[in-house]
């Protein structure tokens, strides 16, 4: 196996997760919030922080689906070595990961009436992140923030499903932002 | 305990919970499962909020813990003794030097901050439980979003007693969907549940972690003709005088005497501090109490 | 001028001295050593395994020890232990047919192949103090034959072959873990399973005994109870076979049950199982009885309404460590919540006043 695959990873596993976790989980509980991670250096395409949000979320518990771009054989042996995640298609998939263009919305399991929490969240890899571009109102934001989300229609659609819906989590080089489904997007 | 993982739980187990926390995040109000671990406290003692807690801290936190707005009470002592060791965090008894605050059935009286995490023990999560014990049922009754045995409780209490009969784990309707057990804080606080900082919510022996973010809308439930009322007692603390906060009372005499004082008890001795003083309090004292 | 109660901290540190203190009693007496209860309380350390779901006579003993002999205690030090252990991974199925049995009884049929073996049971020991034991604990060797290489297949299986009785569906998928998922309703009966397995004895016991007396009856007979030792293998990805990782004593209930038939089907006996670790046959007893009222619905038969049909009553009710830690933290303090009724009940009270006083004034 080659080293790249074995490196990468959190040095100080349940010390990096703990940070990383906090980072994520303010995000998802403040939409439009950018914060910053760090620990992890997976192989290209992958982001930092798309690798940090994988090694501190995903395990052998969690399918995770990976979009074309993102489907190389050295990515996946990198989450198989460091997470032990299997490899799902979309409907069966607790995370995805991708670029925007590249996720087929449509199959992912948005929840049901009784369990709206299995739903997918998505990991969305993204070329640019700021708190510009949409409006972004609910739980979460004092009164409205701003991301630079790929479109608007989409999260409206998604908005619309509560309380199901897909979760999404955007990165980009080293940093983050959420996006649950409660947020109003125009 | 330096056999133990960082904050006791295994990494495997915390990422469980950590994904429900992000669910709970992004359906406010809704209880989601978690494969609840057995903790080496027992059930009913906040094992939920422990995990949690667990789940939640970094070394860099500073933790408190009170029960019934206490700080000193025997179970709080003890959890805050269990992250003391576990996870080697800091610990304080100030509201405000707090990153991470778990508590059992109150909210501080000082407002949250953004930055600030509140973490509820909870014993039974599930709000309409006493109406019916199925959790079958009420799962149904969640998902239909069909809350009018709630409702028809409520008035019946009114009908009965003149007022609504639920002094404590007073249901909250959160952003408009799901109604939610606040965990048994007295009505007082529920004014409170809207704030800036994450309340993230632990049932261990039910299994369900909940969660309410910053800013979110916490209604009471209630009737046009019979508006929800958070009450105290109708007293100001007896040691720091604050009319503001919720008390308890003591009985301090063998003819039935009352006491009240502020249960939030870093509230009361900060306001000590400040040079507040009761109708039976003294000045405050660094080496008092 | 009033003091505030502090002092949480020593109360703790003093409370754990004196319990230590009380835990090791009398010091002119000498001190019980974890080998002496592993040997000589067996049975108790057998019912702390099964609970406590973890197969460690050595460590169940030292839970007992610890516990002062309070089993639900020891069952709890035994799962928050069980919590932090790494899991390697899940082994094969056991095979009890090709258990060494201790014992191996059927009240079904006189004889098997294989034979009865009556084994080390109380059963038909006449319940009188033996008063010699308080003196001279000592036992005389017990008559000793061969092991018999005879197989004991499984009696249920003379049953299965004139097609007398259900036959179960095998199954291939790998069941949930009820202690890594949360339990999810309607439950598959390998989830009800095992949460019986590890229930508590007493609640078990009740269960079962209320199917007895007519609670929805079930009607069993004990085809089979066997009590003895297995083989567990894994299968070893890096070997590419299994192999036998260890040995562990359980006992194995089969019950026979009686099924009214339909009118597509032929009438046929049902089954109850009970598998539950070490000696412990009360229990693997009661959980085969439960199991089979357990599945009315499956077996297409009426609701009556009864406890123990209840999945959702019993699975939630069955295990004693959430059981008694929801149940003894009702004496945390409360005082917060009773402080707020407090207050209700004078208001309502005073309102309730006002209006008689209102109604007799008119």
């Amino acid at each position: 196996m080659q080293t790249q695959i074995l490196e990468g990873g959190f040095t100080d596993l349940p010390i990096d997760a703990s940070h990383a976790f906090r980072a994520v989980m303010t995000a998802m509980a403040r939409p439009g919030e950018i914060v910053s991670v760090t620990g992890a250096q997976p192989p290209l395409p992958l982001s930092a922080a798309a690798g940090v949000v994988i090694l501190t979320l995903c395990d052998p518990e969690t399918p995770i689906y990976l979009a074309p771009g993102h489907d190389t054989p050295q990515l996946r042996d990198w989450i198989t070595f460091h997470t032990g995640a299997p490899f799902a298609q979309p409907q069966d998939a607790m995370f995805a990961l991708g670029a925007w263009d590249d996720l087929p919305l449509a199959d992912f399991s948005t929840g049901t009436a009784e369990y709206p929490d299995r739903s997918a969240t998505l990991i969305v890899e993204s070329l640019t992140l700021s708190n510009e571009g949409a409006a972004l109102r609910g739980p979460g934001i004092k009164d409205r923030a701003a991301l630079s989300l790929p479109e608007t229609r989409a999260f409206q659609n998604n908005a619309a499903l509560f309380p199901l819906g897909l979760d999404f989590i955007f990165t980009c080089a080293d940093r983050l932002a959420a996006l649950p489904r409660t947020t109003k997007v125009s | 305990m330096s056999d133990y993982n960082f904050a006791y739980l295994d990494e495997q187990t915390k990422r469980m919970i950590r994904r429900a926390i992000l669910k709970g995040l992004a359906i406010p109000g809704y209880q989601v499962p978690f494969a609840s671990r057995e903790m080496p406290m027992p059930y009913g003692w906040g094992t939920g909020g422990v995990q949690v807690s667990a789940a939640v801290l970094t070394p860099d936190d500073t933790f408190k813990v009170i029960d019934q707005g206490a700080d000193d009470t025997t179970n709080a002592v003890s959890i805050r003794r269990f992250f003391q060791k576990t996870a080697g965090v800091a610990v304080t008894e100030a509201t405000s030097q707090a990153s991470v605050i778990q508590t059992r059935h109150r909210i501080p009286e000082e407002e949250l901050r953004a930055d600030q995490i509140l973490v509820y023990q909870v014993p039974i999560p599930e709000p309409l439980r006493f109406l019916e014990p199925s959790e079958v049922e009420t799962r149904k009754m969640h998902a239909l979003e069909e809350y009018g045995l709630m409702h028809v409780k409520l008035y019946e209490d009114i009908s009965q007693h003149g007022d609504i009969a639920t002094a404590y784990a007073y249901p909250v309707k959160v952003e408009g969907r799901y109604v939610m057990d606040p965990s048994p804080i007295p009505k007082f606080d529920n004014p409170k549940l809207e704030m800036a900082g994450i309340q993230l919510f632990g049932a261990g022996r039910e299994q369900r972690i909940y969660a309410i973010p910053p800013y979110t809308q916490v209604v009471s439930l209630d009737f046009d003709d019979y508006p929800f009322q958070p009450t105290k007692a109708d007293h100001a603390c007896d040691l720091c005088g604050a009319t503001d906060s919720y008390l308890d009372e003591l009985i301090v005499d063998d003819a039935g005497g009352r006491m009240f004082m502020c249960s939030d008890t870093d509230y009361c001795t900060s306001r000590r501090k400040d040079g507040h003083v009761g109708a039976q309090g003294v000045p405050y004292k660094e080496d008092a109490a | 001028m009033y003091v505030a109660v502090k002092g949480g901290e020593r109360a703790i540190d003093n409370a754990h001295a004196w319990l230590a203190e009380e835990r090791r009693g009398d010091t002119d007496i000498p001190e019980l050593s974890v080998a002496q209860i592993r040997e000589q309380m067996s049975l108790a350390v057998n019912r702390v395994m099964a609970e406590g779901s973890l197969y460690d006579p050595h460590l169940a003993a030292l839970a007992i020890k610890q516990a002062r002999g309070d089993l639900i205690e020891a069952i709890f030090l035994i799962r928050a232990y069980r919590t932090t252990l790494p899991r390697f991974g899940g082994s094969n199925p056991i095979e009890t047919q090709n258990m060494q049995c201790d014992r191996r009884v059927s009240a079904t049929f006189k004889d098997a192949p294989g034979g009865q073996i009556l084994g080390p049971t109380f059963d038909y020991t006449h319940r009188l103090l033996d008063f010699k034991l308080a003196a001279d604990g000592e036992a005389a060797d017990a008559p000793t034959a061969a092991p018999s290489q005879a197989p004991t297949p499984h009696i249920m299986s003379f049953l299965d072959r004139e097609q007398l009785i259900q036959t179960e569906p095998t199954g291939e998928a790998v069941p949930d873990d009820l202690t890594r998922t949360p339990l999810e309703l309607p439950a598959s009966r390998a989830l009800r399973l095992q949460s019986l397995t590890r229930g508590d004895e007493g609640f078990i016991l009740g269960m079962a005994y209320s199917t007895q007396r007519g609670y929805a009856r079930n009607h069993a007979f004990v085809a089979e109870l066997r009590i003895g030792a297995v083989a567990v293998e894994m299968d070893i990805p890096e070997l590419g076979f299994a192999i036998e990782i260890g040995e562990i004593t359980v006992t194995e209930c089969e019950t026979v049950n009686q099924f009214q038939g339909s009118k597509t089907q032929p009438p046929q006996f049902t089954r109850g199982y009970g598998l539950v670790f070490g000696m412990t046959e009360r229990k693997a007893i009661s959980m085969a009885l439960v199991d089979r009222a357990l599945r009315w619905k499956e077996l297409g038969e009426d609701n009556l309404g009864a406890p123990a049909q209840d999945e959702e009553f019993v699975l939630y009710h069955s295990d004693n460590i959430q059981a008694t830690g929801f149940l003894e933290h009702i004496k945390l303090p409360h005082y917060v919540d009773f402080q707020s009724e407090l207050e209700l009940i004078r208001k309502l009270r005073r309102e309730a006043q006002d209006n008689i006083s209102r109604e007799a004034a008119e």
